[in-house]
């Protein structure tokens, strides 16, 4: 039997990206992965014949230290290029812009007050950006280097200045809504500015919590939060995480899905000593770390009589309820959107902060918004290669729709919303219906399917204040070590979270290797 | 018109002795336990300590709450919730064991029987059912029910114990030894027995369906009628078991779930449970907590005190010198001890000032009038009471 330093369940990116600093260190990595390609949410996949695309449509927090680290250019992820400008879509074709350089589309005042806006919010990003990227200080670790984690965030925060740090405590944990009431008047502005801060949580402008730092979080990668499709699209990126981790030396095994994360004990304890595959092979190595989601990895992978009774209890407790939808709509040609010469940016449906609230309203009792919101992008646009020659894809995010919809996600079900998708899509693009080839929708439950990840959340457990830092997933877990030794997390649940930034992957592999 | 009782919910709820209990409960001495009247005493708490000490007497564990834990995965979900190795718990035979949280604080000590291939029946002082739920997360082949109230249980403490029982038809009961259980039929239903109790003496307990309830206790009390045989209440069981040196809740430990200090509750090896705690299972609720404070050593131990003079040192806190300089520990139980003549305290002690002098400051009323008196403590080993037929087989019938 083969024998290895390390096992890495789930090639998501995360996992791409602690293999490749693991084998990079001279361990004997393999990566397993259930699904028959790489990339996990990120993953692309034909979803009509000759048309690709990723449950991630954009990156806009992707580490460029880890990019650096892993010399990705090296293995063909290019910068970048052009950010997707986001438009908020008004029917009538009275657009409004955000882009790097301010909006457009508004009156004088909201838009004077918007350089302000980001000015600010670029302060917070800023002193909160190097914690991202490492390991949380354990709640009653007094280790130096845990207190030094600590003392560096009390210093950062103080740095701001009194007024800015008042401000930054104010502001951290305010629901959307009050930050942007606070600062603008157009309704449409609200709202788009508003959908960084909610999409992917059960979360709608007026929850509180943790939505401005869910936006502070998107804002920390490399594009400063401007959404951007790279040149070789997010394809590109997951062959480069991949060309990284094989080539250091890592090997990569598809459609091998774990079973269970196989767990030994003596006198001297319990401890991690490989996986069991599907198939019934079982493959050892000095530790195992999961990228898959809290819930997965503990309740269903390891199995809680190997581990503490509060701590099964409180990974069970964990929210994992995605409530964002995936619509893929393959085009004969390409789409037109009222008002814009090209549909090239990330535009939102969601005519003000109320539209987002009613529709999250619905799925909060388990069913389908009348008026659903959206994002949309098509990405073809930017990389042609997703679509045969000449035709176009759309990909839609769409809030919210509950993973447990009352009565279940029947074929009349689908067939509903994706019509009442259709008909949405219809009144800011005139024809499209025409152009429709195929239409493929994918609740959260056929993401959970799909990527076996709970719930189908983007995050695998909610971004929220309780789940968050040196809480995420949950104490006992949140510094990538759980209670069994040689068993590590490196996944979106832990710290600091989804969104393919690659942090728990990177803090992850730094852990094991410290 | 109908008369609804406003209060109905609030009311205590009845044993299945209680219509036996109630009319030798001369002194209306009732208190309450889990939602149960409860005597405190009968007639003479004095009285009913020489009973268990003397003779026999009959302890209502109706109130004390059942479990009972079936299914293939039965064995494994105890394993992981107590500290002690329940694989080796044979069929028909108990242990007495200890569960803790994550964090190796007890939760609550108990005994678990073993009744079946997959079956186990826990029993505990303290409502667990919350506590079993969250443990038997992920378990599948399980089933727990509270069978606390369809479930009559009667212990029967003292010397005679064994002749009252074997005067009422049960064959072969000298035989069983302790920890043992054997199943009688009575009255067309099954009678299990077990050689367990609070006592530290010869003792047994009963447990039978509810519906039976009341002949049981008339067939004991037939048969118990030339054997000394009377109700206790819960003063005397105090009594009895501090000699014997077993600990209560809420005295000796604070049950972890219900502490509201952070850890002003205990771990087993504070109680001087360590015994109870079997390192070589690879993995029990709290072990890795344990671990540490086994290697470290418990900040306090539970020692067994006997304490110069007369005064019981209810309260006492105890010091390292006679002029009360620096405290060093407390006490949880005491009493003067008739059994064994002694002042008897069980006391939790800094576990680096046990081999030095330990003094108690004592507070006794005479006349309404309180006086202080500082005490020399000597630790002791051995219990204050363990006669030889507590462990005998076959038992001794006195």
């Amino acid at each position: 039997m083969d024998r290895y330093d390390t096992i890495i369940v789930g090639a998501g990116h995360n996992g791409l990206i602690c293999a490749a600093y693991l084998a990079r260190h001279g361990q004997r990595v393999l990566l397993v992965e259930a699904a028959d390609a790489a990339g996990g949410l990120a993953s692309t996949r034909e979803f009509h014949p000759g048309f690709h695309v990723a449950a991630a449509h954009t990156v806009y927090q992707f580490s460029p230290q880890i990019a650096k680290e892993l010399e990705l250019a090296k293995h063909g992820y290019a910068d970048s290029g052009k950010p997707l400008s986001t438009i908020g879509l008004d029917p009538e074709g009275n657009h409004v812009a955000i882009t790097a350089e301010g909006v457009s589309g508004v009156d004088a005042e909201d838009a004077d007050r918007y350089r302000r806006y980001r000015a600010e919010l670029e302060t917070f990003r800023d002193a909160l950006a190097p914690f991202w990227m490492k390991r949380m200080p354990g709640i009653g670790g007094n280790s130096a280097q845990e207190l030094l984690t600590f003392a560096q965030l009390g210093l950062r925060l103080r740095r701001l200045g009194r007024e800015d740090m008042l401000e930054f405590f104010r502001v951290a944990t305010l629901p959307m809504r009050d930050l942007l009431d606070e600062n603008f008047a157009n309704d449409r502005l609200k709202a788009a500015l508003s959908w960084d801060g909610i999409i992917g949580g059960r979360l709608a402008p007026r929850s509180p919590n943790q939505s401005v730092l869910m936006l502070l979080y998107r804002l920390c990668g490399e594009h400063g939060g401007q959404h951007v499709v790279p040149q070789a699209g997010i394809r590109g990126l997951i062959d480069a995480l991949v060309a990284a981790a094989t080539g250091a030396g890592a090997q990569l095994r598809l459609g091998a899905a774990v079973k269970q994360i196989l767990v030994e004990g003596d006198e001297s304890g319990l401890r991690a000593t490989g996986v069991e595959l599907a198939s019934g092979e079982r493959i050892a190595a000095d530790r195992v770390v999961s990228s898959a989601d809290p819930q997965r990895t503990f309740l269903e992978l390891v199995g809680t009589r190997h581990l503490e009774i509060g701590f099964s209890n409180r990974i069970r407790r964990l929210r994992c309820e995605g409530y964002v939808a995936k619509l893929h709509l393959a085009l004969a040609e390409e789409p037109r959107f009222r008002g814009l010469e090209q549909a090239d940016g990330r535009m939102i449906i969601a005519p003000d902060l109320d539209a987002i609230e009613f529709a999250f309203d619905d799925a909060k009792y388990g069913q389908c918004s009348s008026d659903p919101v959206m994002e949309i992008v098509i990405p073809s646009l930017r990389e042609p290669a997703l679509a045969p020659p000449g035709q176009h894809l759309l990909s839609a995010h769409v809030m919210y729709v509950p993973a447990r919809l009352k009565g279940g996600w029947t074929a009349d079900a689908r067939e509903a919303l994706t019509s009442r998708l259709l008909d949405e899509l219809e009144r800011y693009a005139p024809g499209l219906r025409k152009l429709v080839l195929h239409a493929e929708l994918l609740t959260p439950a056929d993401l959970e399917t799909l990527h076996g990840v709970t719930g189908g959340h983007w995050h695998h457990t909610e971004f929220a204040i309780d789940q968050l830092l040196m809480m995420r997933p949950t104490y006992e877990a949140a510094q990538y070590a759980t209670p069994i030794p040689g068993l590590f997390l490196c996944g979106a649940g832990s710290h600091p979270g989804g969104g393919l930034s690659g942090a728990p992957g990177h803090n992850a592999a730094r852990v094991i290797l410290s | 018109m109908e008369h609804t009782d406003p209060f109905a919910g609030e009311r205590l709820k009845l044993s299945p002795f209680h219509a036996r209990q109630a009319p030798m409960n001369l002194r209306d001495a009732w208190s309450s336990w889990n939602s149960y009247k409860f005597a405190d005493y009968y007639y003479d708490a004095q009285y009913e300590y020489f009973c268990i000490r003397n003779t026999c007497g009959t302890y209502d564990i109706c109130p004390m709450q059942k479990y009972e834990i079936r299914g293939a995965d039965a064995l494994a979900m105890l394993n992981r919730m107590v500290t002690r190795d329940v694989a080796k718990l044979k069929l028909d035979r108990v242990t007495y064991c200890c569960w803790c949280t994550d964090e190796g604080r007890m939760i609550d000590d108990g005994t678990i029987f073993r009744l079946g291939d997959d079956h186990y029946m826990l029993t505990c002082g303290s409502p667990c059912l919350a506590w079993l739920r969250q443990s038997a997360l992920g378990f599948t082949e399980l089933t727990v029910r509270d069978i606390s109230e369809e479930r009559a249980g009667l212990s029967l403490q003292g010397p005679t114990a064994c002749a009252v029982l074997k005067a009422m038809g049960l064959a072969a009961i000298e035989q069983l030894k302790p920890f043992g259980i054997l199943h009688f039929d009575f009255r067309g239903d099954t009678l299990m027995v077990s050689r367990t109790g609070f006592s530290g003496d010869l003792g047994y307990e009963l447990w039978i369906d509810r519906s039976l309830a009341l002949d049981l206790w008339d067939a004991l009390y037939s048969a118990g009628e030339h054997h000394g045989i009377h109700p206790y209440g819960e003063a005397a069981t105090n009594m009895a078991r501090l000699e014997a040196g077993f600990i209560m809740p809420a005295m000796e430990f604070n049950e972890a779930l219900k502490t509201v200090n952070f850890q002003l509750d205990q771990t087993p090896f504070e109680l001087n449970l360590g015994w109870l705690v079997d390192f070589r299972k690879p993995h029990f609720n709290g072990r890795s907590a344990l671990l540490r404070e086994r290697d470290k050593g418990p900040k306090y131990t539970l020692v067994k005190l006997d304490i110069e003079g007369n005064k019981p040192a209810n309260d006492a806190i105890l010091y390292a010198d006679r002029r009360c300089k620096g405290e060093i520990g407390y006490v949880t139980s005491a009493m003067w001890s008739p059994a064994a003549k002694a002042n008897i305290a069980l006391a939790m002690v800094r576990t680096k000032y046990l081999a030095g002098d330990i003094f108690a400051e004592i507070y006794y009323p005479k006349e309404l009038r309180p006086y202080r008196k500082v005490a020399r403590c000597t630790v002791r080993d051995k219990p204050f009471w363990a006669p030889a037929r507590t462990r005998q087989t076959p038992a001794p019938d006195r």
